[in-house]
């Protein structure tokens, strides 16, 4: 049956199954960019595509979108997007689809006025993302009669996600939307990035090979190699997983969330409170009482059987030995339970120590990591 | 001074050139617009046929021209029907004859434009909600403007300095059909040497200013 378009009456289908959040189920793609993917996204908050360059995430990003073809199905928030079974496939400006292109291309045309006003006037006419918030929030007011080729990358890329979002999309689509800025501007854009995590209502999917950014942003990761899904749930769940390759590289590690309890100014430092005791990480510039997320890498982390005495290292956490994975070489994995039961912890540790503390499952230790290592 | 005679001719020229310019872009524009997105087995025939004026003599063109529009063609009988008359040996046969055979030096900039754009600016389009139309109008056509001054230029430099199809289509009809190129003609086989330096001295600095502007601009390129 040939593809279709679809009348707005079309468009308001539900999904199979009453799923109201993202489905989407996709084959397509040749060669190395070949992909067969089978996801639910949650309704709200970000959710990473993550995995090495060539993983296919950006193939599947498009397809999603509409911009490349794929076969099988897409389904948001209780509309049918693409649905070969039956010969549907909406084109990708009746979408409501947001993308946010990894070269942030504005038009080169138009002032930066004119490229938000591009979108925005062809949005529907009330949609769930307060136009006037969004350009205070990305300050693009002071740029608006600039043109495109006056802008630096960030700039840029602010513009680029505001005109996105002044489009009223249903679902926000970016493709590795730092990945052509230097760290300086990385360090720009992410905090506008963050209050767009807290702000939006609409589901978001950022395809990222940065686990940095992804810890920082995501709420659900998935980990896509070779075209394929490794693992998806949610990032705190997925990162403290042994079995996953991600926990076997220097990235390997787990993210703890804490609340400010106290600031140590003349020292520059602060401490977080989080089950099994009292986390010093550098000078975090939050109220107290704020919850702050923590990466804790898995090499930061060592373990000792009894509490020790003066040491250069400040934090010292109770927790209980949950599982051991062999990495090969030298190399184990511990996971741990901060406290008695809490949240999961992360120690790379030699094969050696785990034989001469004898490490096993239910065995009480001390976690100590290095303070410098703990800023998110 | 030029005499009456060249004098019409020069004006009917620059009729000629400037109607069959507007007709270029008006129906180069869109087929220029499909030959670069186009992404069926028809796009390379037809974009062969569009450019066979590059390579065949103007008299071959004009031949056949002649042939489909006079009384007895197929599409001299619908120009009858349409009320519109026999073409040939009228003002209304050469725009057409030089529509078609300055096709291709309209296409061929204005398809190198679109083709340069990239898919980026469009695929942004679509995500905005912009459909193929609104693509075309207001991303195609505004980012394409140089390629389209170019292409505007060639069409009438090339309409100007043409000969074969205009002297078999049209003829040699004072303030019909007898543009600057065959007026220079008839002065060369009446030996008036001094009405033909006119002529020809006058074509002359006009290509030659016409191709400075078109590589002037493109020497440097203003940012859009």
């Amino acid at each position: 049956m040939p593809p279709r378009s679809l009348s707005d009456e079309d468009l308001r289908i539900r999904a199979p199954g009453g799923a109201t959040g993202v489905r989407f189920r996709l084959r397509g793609g040749r060669g190395s960019f070949a992909i067969d993917v089978d996801l639910d996204v949650p309704r709200a908050g970000i959710t990473a595509l993550f995995g090495p360059s060539g993983a296919g995430k950006s193939t599947c990003l498009r397809m999603v979108s509409g911009l490349d073809r794929g076969r099988g199905e897409v389904h948001v928030l209780g509309e049918c997007w693409q649905d070969d079974a039956r010969g549907v496939f909406v084109p990708v400006h009746r979408r409501g689809v947001g993308f946010v292109f990894q070269d942030h291309p504005l038009f080169r045309h138009l002032s930066v006025g004119g490229n938000l006003a591009y979108g925005r006037r062809r949005a529907a006419a009330r949609g769930r993302i307060d136009p006037d918030q969004v350009i205070d929030r990305f300050g693009v007011t002071p740029l608006l009669d600039r043109r495109p080729d006056e802008l630096s990358g960030g700039e840029r890329q602010r513009v680029a996600m505001a005109q996105a979002l002044l489009a009223q999309p249903r679902l926000l689509l970016m493709d590795e939307p730092l990945a052509a800025l230097d760290a300086r501007r990385k360090a720009e854009i992410l905090p506008y990035l963050e209050r767009l995590r807290d702000d939006l209502s609409i589901p978001v999917v950022y395809v990222s090979h940065v686990m940095e950014e992804v810890a920082r942003l995501a709420d659900h990761i998935v980990l896509l190699d070779a075209g394929r899904v490794v693992a998806s749930g949610a990032i705190r769940d997925v990162l403290a997983r042994l079995d996953l390759p991600i926990a076997d590289g220097d990235e390997g590690g787990v993210l703890v969330d804490g609340i400010v309890q106290e600031h140590d100014e003349p020292n520059g430092l602060s401490g977080l409170a989080i089950e099994g005791g009292t986390l010093w990480v550098g000078r975090v510039d939050r109220p107290l009482g704020a919850r702050v997320r923590v990466r804790a890498l898995a090499r930061d982390v060592s373990l000792a059987l009894a509490e020790p005495g003066r040491s250069t290292i400040l934090n010292v956490l109770r927790a209980r030995v949950v599982e051991v994975r062999d990495l090969g070489a030298d190399r184990v994995n511990v996971r741990l339970a901060l406290g008695d039961a809490g949240p999961p912890l992360i120690a790379r540790i030699t094969r050696r120590s785990l034989v001469l503390l004898d490490l096993r499952p239910g065995v009480r230790v001390y976690a100590q990591m290095k303070s410098a290592a703990l800023v998110l | 001074m030029l005499s009456h005679a060249d004098a019409l001719a020069v004006a009917l020229t620059v009729e000629l050139a400037g109607l069959t310019t507007g007709l270029l872009l008006a129906i180069g524009t869109p087929i220029a617009w499909w030959l670069s997105n186009a992404r069926t087995r028809w796009r390379a025939p037809v974009a062969a046929l569009l450019s066979l004026p590059l390579v065949l003599p103007p008299t071959v063109l004009g031949f056949y021209l002649l042939i489909l529009l006079g009384p007895h063609g197929p599409l001299g009988a619908a120009t009858q029907a349409l009320g519109l008359g026999v073409l040939p040996f009228t003002f209304g046969g050469l725009v057409v004859g030089s529509t078609l055979y300055s096709l291709p030096y309209v296409l061929q900039p204005l398809k190198n434009t679109f083709d340069g754009i990239g898919r980026t600016p469009f695929e942004l389009a679509a995500t905005l909600g912009a459909g193929p139309a609104a693509r075309f109008f207001t991303v195609a056509l505004p980012l394409a403007r140089p390629g389209i001054v170019v292409a505007a230029v060639l069409g009438f430099a090339h309409t100007v300095g043409e000969f074969g199809v205009v002297l078999m289509i049209g003829g040699n009809i004072p303030g019909k059909t007898r543009v600057v190129s065959v007026a220079l003609y008839d002065h060369v086989e009446a030996l008036e040497y001094a009405d033909a330096h006119r002529l020809a001295g006058g074509l002359l600095v006009f290509s030659f200013l016409v191709l400075l502007a078109i590589h002037s601009s493109r020497a440097a390129p203003k940012p859009i």
